[in-house]
């Protein structure tokens, strides 16, 4: 069985597209070739900044001969039958077969198709593969139609076993396919002629080139790693810019140097930031100080020099950036000490949020009446959370800001302090933004909740307010995103929060903004004078919202193993838009349902509900009231009553406490009692009294079991 | 190896020697300000048409908005690019920029050379083409564009484009930490001059004027200006009734909208020109360009056969 090593050598592929370039290659190869009837043992695929590599083990020498077999018409059907099967088939009369066939003779059309060779194969797959690259953006060069990632220069291609390596015959706009390749672009020189895959990846390697992406990342962790810790320092993790250096080098040669003493003072995310956006840098902490004091950057080349005029030259850059980022620094702080983060923040006036709700400063003055709102209600003081929300978006008219704009918030923490805001106003000024995704860190400090919250809800009241909600794949406004940190917020700080209410302030806040900005189309601008009016549309949205809010809440609890049915059944409950409450009832039916006496008891609600409803239904009545223990005929009747009682002196209780679980497996409970009646009791009995108190006593099971959680919605 | 260049003019004498002894016709700069060396005409217009092409020159620009009164170490409001076009572009490209970083003293032996993804667009130009930044020892120090687009028109053959930014190069292979420490002509010379004392006063000079005193009126009205007078230009048939030749303007109406592109860039200096309205200026002058390459491609040097 023979090996198939492909080879597509280009001019410098950007690292982000590499990884999957070769997978595209792997699977656009393979389906090919499979497709055409060959089979494979195994693929690998490989990139480098100058190469995608594909080697397949075990591929079969040819396709199998095939046979395709057609029945024509009966050898004594009219001509005009006979000749249209000739048609078809594109045959003559003498080469079909006649077969003898239930009805008599027959024609048979057979087509024998002769099995491929790998080679023809391959050269078809593969130029179709070149040819249809789904390269993110592709380019022509030259006087070509050709269209590639960059400039591709050469094809290997060859098919080896015991005999030897043989070249697939194919050529692509003129460039023929061989058995040769090229090493490192500055260590290694001519061409380098190999005869399989071992002798591919052996001979790259001695021309300076580590074929496996996954290798180099390792080799640039482990040097790297080794670098720092000899010097008691330690290298600041950082998976993404590992894999787009490894994307960057064939030869990774790791070298480390100090940053200037000048710029140690810098915070360490700008250190951080400013190194790995513009320079590819990784960070060096000081695990006792927690200081960035060096850096980590890899070479593409091995010099005699041992890499010292590689790092000087880095370095150098590294100063001019730093020295941009510690003007901004210094300048910002200045600013901030001389005006007040207020004063920095004043800008924003001129910067338009939405053009249909206003500036920035609007929102921010939305926030903060919001952010006051909350406060209590998360334990902040209402003073603290309204100077927070005032000043957490200054720094988006920052220079250092302008500059890394990934620096949002946190130089507000330190534009914050400086300016002398304290209690926690810096550290809400960081956080506010949070949490950014489902395992981004939830802030816990009050303060910071209180303003996360206000910005959040005013984002969603904003734009529910001018109908801009997120519809299938699109979200540009990242409103789901905003509705899941609202939730997590809530949920993972236990905030007593009723949505519905606080988010009619925000919608017409947002609505005065609309109107303000002219967003309402001439037919439809609203007299906001109009309170009653207003209130009304405020609700119709906020339980939009509310609804939204539910759904975004069900995707994030059913990751959570709570069923969706369970969620259902507690927001069919009043108090639905507390959403702490809420799940706190869910998870507390969603344990009870999983327990022996709770699944039963849900089987007995419903057939008690059951036999109730269609009484109700043929009697036109509703039984509700006048239970009476006197009527009960039977001990399991008797035991009912007294279950009930007990069940009730302590649902009513718990329920007031909003001790969910108490409450319901005090209704579990029910569960034996309840089986002993419906095994012992006909309800409906001829004798109409004993059937209306019987009826009257489900009626009181349901109304206890209902007062839990909507049971009807439990599926099952 | 040649001894290492001692002055910012002999990095320039180099880079012109080295590729006119690859082949290329060495222009001079462009008589007019633009932003970028792009903007000439022998890279803008000559990349269209399927005439084959290789020039290279220094391109003295103007970026009004980075002027910084001479101070900042990196940034100026005037400065040089050396800028190559080849059409088609060779398949040796990047071996001949590589040799022309030796020729002016970067050792590929001794240096970190990196070609890192960096798609090019103008959008005034109505341009992009896909190539890299040029990385040496972590410092941009080209741009290599495989030129796709311009002026709406596909590039065929595709040229190869090398920008050069000379006073960052300059200043790195000279080992100069503030640009206006640079010498521009050999220190040993009897009267040294630096890149100072010949530009730190009109840096001055400009950032004042670009910021503050340039008048915003007189800019608006001959930014109309230069856009009327180039769709004028454009709206004229292409037999010249004097001569009775086929004369279509393509050059004078591309001055035009080189005029208009560095308008808007004073413009923009001076502060008047909103968000909203930035895209819209942009839109106007990329229409210019636009129709400049509709014009080019209908005369001879554009490919246009009777």
């Amino acid at each position: 069985m023979p090996d198939l090593l492909i080879e597509l050598f280009s001019e410098e592929i950007p690292a982000r597209m590499q990884a999957r370039a070769a997978e595209d290659l792997k699977k656009l190869v393979t389906d090919g070739l499979v497709g055409a009837g060959l089979t494979y043992a195994s693929a690998g695929a490989f990139a480098t900044p100058r190469r995608l590599a594909l080697h397949l083990e075990g591929l079969t020498p040819e396709s199998r001969a095939t046979r395709e077999e057609r029945k024509g018409p009966s050898t004594s059907a009219p001509e005009q039958a006979v000749q249209g099967f000739l048609r078809s088939t594109g045959l003559t009369l003498e080469q079909l077969e006649i077969r003898d066939d239930k009805k008599g003779q027959v024609y048979f059309a057979v087509f024998d198709k002769p099995g491929r060779k790998a080679s023809e194969i391959i050269a078809e797959v593969l130029e179709t593969t070149i040819r249809s690259f789904p390269w993110p953006k592709s380019m022509r060069w030259g006087t070509g139609a050709l269209k590639w990632v960059r400039p591709l220069h050469s094809i290997l291609c060859i098919l080896s076993d015991e005999a030897g390596a043989q070249v697939v015959p194919l050529t692509i706009d003129g460039i023929a396919a061989g058995d040769t390749t090229r090493g490192h672009r500055f260590l290694s020189k001519g061409s380098i002629k190999v005869t399989g895959f071992d002798d591919y990846a052996a001979k790259l390697k001695r021309a300076h080139v580590i074929l496996d992406a996954a290798e180099r990342a390792n080799h640039i962790w482990h040097d790297a790693t080794n670098m720092a810790f000899a010097q008691g320092l330690e290298l600041v993790e950082d998976t993404a810019l590992l894999a787009e250096v490894a994307g960057l080098v064939e030869w990774p040669v790791v070298l480390m140097g100090a940053i200037g003493a000048d710029f140690l003072s810098l915070p360490p995310e700008v250190l951080q930031t400013s190194m790995r956006e513009h320079q590819k840098f990784f960070s060096v902490k000081n695990t006792k100080s927690g200081r960035i004091e060096k850096f980590v950057t890899v070479a593409n080349t091995e010099t005699a020099d041992h890499g010292a005029t590689i790092l000087a030259g880095n370095q150098k850059v590294l100063s001019a950036r730093l020295s941009d980022a510690k003007f901004f620094w210094e300048n910002d702080l200045r600013t901030v000490k001389s005006i007040g983060l207020e004063g920095m923040a004043k800008p924003l006036e001129q910067v338009t949020f939405h053009n249909k709700l206003g500036s920035q400063a609007e929102r921010i003055k939305r926030i903060e009446a919001l952010a006051r709102e909350i406060a209590p209600l998360v334990g902040a003081k209402p003073d603290l959370a309204a100077e927070a929300a005032r000043v957490a978006k200054a720094d988006l008219t920052s220079q250092m800001v302008g500059e890394f704009p990934e620096l949002q918030g946190v130089m507000g923490k330190y534009y914050a302090e400086a300016a002398g805001h304290d209690d926690g106003v810096p550290q809400a000024c960081a956080e506010h933004y949070s949490p950014l995704g489902p395992s981004d860190a939830v802030p816990t400090h009050p303060v910071s909740v209180a303003v996360a919250l206000a910005d959040k809800i005013d984002t969603l009241t904003g734009f529910w307010a001018i109908d801009e909600k997120p519809t299938g794949s699109k979200d540009p406004f990242a409103l789901r995103r905003a509705a899941l940190g609202v939730i997590r917020l809530v949920l993972e700080n236990g905030t007593r929060l009723q949505i519905g209410s606080i988010s009619l302030k925000p919608i017409w806040a947002n609505r005065a903004a609309m109107f303000k900005a002219g967003a309402f189309p001439e037919d439809a601008v609203p007299d906001l004078s109009n309170k009653e009016i207003e209130q009304r549309c405020a609700i119709v949205l906020a339980n939009d919202l509310l609804a939204f809010l539910h759904d975004r809440l069900k995707v994030y609890l059913r990751d959570r193993g709570i069923r969706h049915d369970v969620i259902d059944a507690c927001i069919a409950m009043e108090g639905n838009d507390d959403l702490t409450l809420l799940v706190k009832r869910a998870e507390a039916l969603s344990e009870t349902l999983k327990t022996d006496d709770g699944n039963n008891l849900l089987q007995g609600f419903k057939r008690a509900n059951n036999i109730l409803t269609q009484a109700e239904d043929k009697d036109g009545v509703e039984y509700s009231f006048g239970a009476d223990v006197k009527f009960a005929e039977t001990d399991q009747e008797k035991s009912l009553f007294a279950a009930l009682d007990a069940a009730e002196a302590k649902i009513t209780p718990a329920m007031k406490s909003e001790d969910f679980a108490a409450a319901m497996s005090a209704m579990a409970a029910l569960r034996a009692p309840l089986d002993a009646f419906f095994d012992a009791v006909q309800v409906n009995t001829d004798n109409q009294i004993l059937r209306r108190n019987r009826l009257n006593l489900l009626s009181r099971i349901r109304t206890l079991c209902l007062s839990t959680a909507d049971l009807t919605k439990i599926e099952g | 190896m040649t001894d290492a260049p001692k002055s910012f003019q002999e990095i320039i004498l180099r880079l012109q020697s080295y590729w006119a002894g690859q082949g290329c016709a060495v222009l001079q700069p462009y008589d007019m300000e633009v932003g970028a060396g792009t903007f000439h005409p022998a890279t803008t217009l000559r990349s269209l048409g399927s005439t084959p092409w290789a020039a290279a020159y220094v391109q003295p620009s103007r970026r009004p908005t980075d002027g910084r009164y001479g101070e900042n170490p990196n940034r100026l409001q005037h400065y040089y690019q050396y800028q190559v076009l080849i059409k088609p572009s060779p398949p040796d490209l990047q071996d001949l920029y590589l040799g022309s970083l030796k020729a002016i003293g970067i050792d590929a032996s001794l240096h970190d050379i990196r070609f890192v993804e960096d798609d090019w667009e103008s959008p005034t130009l109505g341009a992009w083409g896909l190539g890299w930044e040029v990385w040496c020892d972590g410092m941009e120090v080209s741009q290599f564009t495989y030129f796709q687009q311009v002026g709406g028109h596909d590039c065929a053959p595709v040229s190869g484009e090398l920008t050069y930014g000379l006073e960052r190069l300059a200043m790195y292979v000279l080992g100069v930490d503030h640009v206006m420490d640079m010498p521009f002509n050999d220190p040993a010379a009897p009267i040294p001059l630096s890149y100072g004392d010949i530009f730190r006063q009109t840096e001055e000079e400009y950032s004042r004027w670009n910021f503050d005193v340039a008048d915003t009126d007189t800019l608006l009205q001959h930014f109309r200006d230069a856009e009327t007078e180039c769709q004028r230009i454009l709206a004229q048939p292409a037999e010249d009734p004097k001569t009775g030749k086929r004369i279509v303007m393509a050059h004078p109406a591309y001055d035009q909208c080189i005029k208009a592109s560095h308008l808007f860039n004073l413009l923009d200096a001076r502060g008047v020109i909103s968000v909203t309205e930035r895209q819209a200026y942009i839109g106007r002058v990329r229409a210019l360009a636009k129709q400049c390459a509709d014009a080019f491609v209908q005369t001879a040097a554009g490919g246009w056969a009777a």
